[in-house]
């Protein structure tokens, strides 16, 4: 079910040099990026256990080649678009602090490379997530990326994801 | 009962292998100025599990080295003594003197006594005379060094950081001579010289360590038969250097060291064929000490027909062999359709891909599962040699010894149980005349027992002794200067004996008191996800319980569904199963329901309700009851139907996400789907609050 992402031309064009990679999905209208390093794969939406008395958000768990891993659907989370699940379906696996965690998106587009020049602060406001959880907003030519900072996000006690943080 | 403690001396001399190893690389990074109080802690807690295991085998000459090293590193580590470099170097001759012994154990190798007396000679002055051996070098401390350990005296550096060697060869043909010259004119600046015996000798010039030298002359010839110096002024053949070129190599340090072979053709009786009579004589010796080298090779690689693998790898081969089976299962459900006249050799293949399956998967999993009974039998020896030593009076019980425990756990658990083990013989049982007194049996019992629970496996070490001693533990604690107050509830009083460095009793004994004990149980079991319990009674004993999860276990489980979704329940728990009458079913105001089984009421648990499922049926006399039942308590626990039974593989749930409330792990399905594991035990203690409580947030 897992495919691999083919952007390895996107990657020349965004510039050359020193830079970072961030990963390209959408949620509803907008585009976020994540660090690549952090992601350990990308498949395709299988059905969950669903777990009792959790938030919406958590959509349960699933058997990743034997490890169990929980699932979390964004688009719940952030109230964007709605959330289907077809074969079209993409979960971002996400390894961090070698804790696994998938995370469902509506489509994962590129792999981009972005300079410091291109990374500019995140405004206050504007995005549905917390600006405590953005790296910045990172724009290759008409394109614009919130760069999210996944780790913090997920870790953190909103998510509910994991019972202590990593120190 | 007679125990071949023989078959577990491998594991220990591994472990304290590992434990030495550590040791030294510790010691060696330590810086002395500024020492990190974790690393002191870390090297002292190596040298207390030496030692524990080591008293376990009944090594008592380890046992002692050990004791004495302990006794300085405390003191050491609790600030009475400054950390010198004399230290240091004593503590990693000790580690020698240690792995020396070890290997006298192991393969009977010779141990140098008067060595083994001179470290411990060292180490007591190191721990009495602290104020002369901060303030210098006593010679007292110094002479043994030399003695105990042949001190490398490393060839010095000149101005451009460039040693000197002096490298004498045997008789070798030209041929290899030249080869050699080449290859290590690689490393420096070489010059040759023949000596009037026709040998030829190089000096080198170079910034390379003598190791590098041995390791190319070791191609051409034996390293044994080469004799380096540094050029830095001593002559080249001096006795020493050769024993120590041979120690460098690892190679004659048990071995009785034979003088040097002035002639060292001796060894190269090939190429001598008309060999005098004095050479003969001393070619002896020479093929003796080779014959004795290849017995000590053999004797290896006998050793190596077990290896130690790395726990990760063995997980990685169950969950791999996991994956297989489910895909092994699709193929087997994809080919059911075909028709098996026409496919015959086809099927005929799959049938036998699906035994080949199942027998890997069997071997697979009994790598890793092993019954408690490993450990256990290791302790009636040390409990009684214990006892003897003591003056105590000890009866060792085991119970739950089938139990099975996944082979890493059992590994690991074994230094925290035998802390504990000798703590409550230590500690918890008193002496016979004191227990005749306080009106129990002479003879205290000591019972280790070995249980799943509530999706947990609990093992307990209990005595019935004289009990943790609460006003003397709040003592320690304020002496120590950790937050105490009186009004603290036991619970919390028992946890504070598993701080760093805490200990109660009033002399340090090598069998115990140090308190260095609690602290390594309390990490060992930490680090393995699990936790330690301490119930205790003055004056009727302890119960020390330590509760692992089950992240790789095997367990008989019940499906039950519930709406769509199938639970697993531990087979342990359920008692039967039943449709009530509808006019068993009898509602308490405000409390729920309950359900009458065999005149005995028992609570009803609505599984749907709990979890928030639409279920099928609400009704209690349309469902199916589980009975379940836990530390006595029993409970009825509604689903739609019951699915079968199972053996399924326990999966931790927090590996990668958190604990929920009402489940104990996870399990995949044949399907590969996942199902999640009822915490029994949880349930029925708390089927109320998990209503009310909100679980998440």
């Amino acid at each position: 079910m897992s495919y691999t992402t083919q952007t390895q031309n996107s990657m020349n064009e965004a510039g050359e040099g020193t830079g970072s990679e961030f990963l390209a999905f959408t949620l509803g209208s907008e585009e976020y990026g994540i660090d690549i390093l952090r992601v350990q794969e990308i498949r395709g939406y299988e059905p969950v256990t669903r777990i009792a008395n959790a938030p919406a958000f958590i959509k349960g768990v699933v058997n990743l080649r034997g490890t169990i891993i929980p699932v979390v659907d964004m688009r719940i989370k952030l109230n964007l678009g709605s959330p289907t699940y077809d074969q079209f379906t993409v979960v971002i696996i996400l390894n961090i602090e070698g804790r696994v965690v998938g995370m469902v998106v509506d489509s994962v587009s590129d792999v981009t490379t972005l300079s410091e020049a291109q990374i500019k602060p995140a405004p206050e406001v504007g995005t549905v997530f917390d600006s405590e959880y953005l790296i910045g907003l990172g724009t290759i030519g008409e394109r614009m990326l919130i760069l999210v900072e996944i780790d913090k996000l997920m870790s953190s006690p909103e998510m509910g994801l994991m019972e202590r943080i990593a120190a | 009962m007679t125990i071949d403690m023989s078959q577990f001396y491998k594991v220990f001399f591994d472990e304290a292998d590992e434990l030495l190893a550590e040791k030294e690389k510790l010691l060696l990074a330590l810086d002395v100025s500024n020492p990190d109080s974790e690393d002191l802690n870390a090297i002292f807690r190596a040298a207390h599990s030496i030692k524990g295991g080591a008293a376990t085998f009944g090594f008592s000459d380890i046992t002692e080295v050990t004791h004495m090293l302990e006794s300085l590193l405390d003191r050491i580590r609790k600030g009475e003594m400054a950390l010198t470099h004399d230290h240091v170097d004593a503590f990693l001759v000790a580690k020698d003197i240690l792995s020396m012994q070890m290997d006298g154990h192991h393969h009977g190798a010779t141990v140098d006594h008067d060595a083994v007396a001179n470290v411990c000679q060292r180490l007591k002055a190191l721990s009495q005379g602290q104020v002369e051996a901060a303030a210098a070098e006593t010679p007292a401390a110094e002479t043994p060094v030399a003695q105990a350990a042949p001190a490398d005296a490393e060839p010095v550096a000149d101005a451009d950081g460039n040693f000197h060697f002096r490298i004498e060869l045997p008789e070798v043909p030209q041929r290899d001579v030249d080869a050699l010259a080449t290859e290590l004119g690689l490393l420096g600046a070489i010059q040759q010289e023949t000596l009037p015996d026709k040998r030829v000798a190089f000096t080198l010039t170079t910034s390379e360590g003598k190791d590098n030298i041995i390791a190319i002359c070791s191609f051409v010839l034996d390293p044994d038969d080469l004799k380096i110096t540094s050029a830095g002024g001593q002559p080249a053949a001096e006795p020493v250097s050769a024993s120590k070129s041979e120690d460098d190599l690892g190679y004659g340090f048990f071995e009785p060291l034979e003088p040097p072979k002035d002639e060292s053709s001796a060894s190269q009786p090939a190429s001598q064929p008309a060999a005098s009579a004095g050479q003969s004589a001393s070619a002896a010796p020479a093929e003796n000490k080779n014959y004795g080298r290849r017995a000590t090779d053999k004797e290896g690689g006998q050793e190596s027909s077990s290896i130690r693998v790395g726990v990760e790898k063995v997980d990685q081969l169950i969950n791999l062999v996991g994956e297989l089976v489910i895909t092994q299962a699709m193929i087997e459900q994809r080919i059911g359709v075909l028709d098996p006249i026409l496919h015959e050799r086809l099927l005929n293949s799959a049938s036998q891909l699906a035994r080949n399956t199942r027998d890997l998967q069997e071997a697979v999993m009994s790598i890793r599962m092993m019954p408690m009974d490993y450990v256990f039998s290791r302790f009636p020896r040390m409990v009684r040699d214990l006892a003897g030593k003591l003056g105590k009076k000890v009866e060792f019980i085991t119970r739950g010894a089938a139990t099975e425990l996944d082979k890493g756990l059992i590994e690991r658990i074994v230094d925290p149980l035998t802390h504990l083990v000798r703590n409550s013989v230590d500690h918890g049982i008193e002496m016979p005349e004191k227990r005749r007194s306080s009106g129990k049996s002479e003879t205290g019992k000591l019972t280790l027992s070995a249980a799943h629970q509530g999706g947990n496996i609990v093992i307990e070490v209990t005595d019935d002794g004289g009990g943790l001693n609460r006003d003397r533990i709040l003592d320690k604690a304020r002496q120590q200067g950790l937050p105490v107050s009186d009004t603290m509830p036991d619970s919390d009083v028992w946890q504070l004996i598993f701080a760093p460095g805490f200990s109660t009793a009033e002399a340090v004994t090598d069998v115990s008191g140090r308190g260095v004990g609690m602290d390594v149980v309390k990490r060992n079991i930490t680090a393995m996800g699990g936790s330690v319990d301490i119930r205790s009674l003055s004056g009727s004993g302890t119960t020390i319980a330590i509760s692992l999860p089950l992240t790789l276990a095997i367990l008989d489980g019940m499906s039950v569904k519930v709406g769509d979704e199938v639970y697993i329940l531990p087979l342990g728990y359920v008692v039967e199963s039943l449709q009530p009458a509808a006019v068993d079913v009898k509602e308490i105001a405000g409390q729920g329901k309950v359900v009458k089984v065999r005149e005995e009421y028992l609570p009803l648990i609505p599984l749907y309700q709990i979890f928030a499922i639409e279920p099928r049926c609400a009704d209690p006399s349309q469902g199916i009851l589980v009975i379940l039942e836990s530390d006595g308590k029993k409970a009825a626990l509604l689903v739609d139907s019951l699915v079968g039974q199972q053996q399924v593989v326990v999966k931790n749930l927090e590996s990668n996400f958190r604990k929920v409330a009402g489940i104990s792990g996870a399990t995949i399905l044949g399907d590969g789907g996942v199902s999640l594991i009822l915490d029994v035990a949880a349930l029925l203690r708390s089927s109320r609050q998990l209503n009310s409580d909100p679980v998440f947030f």
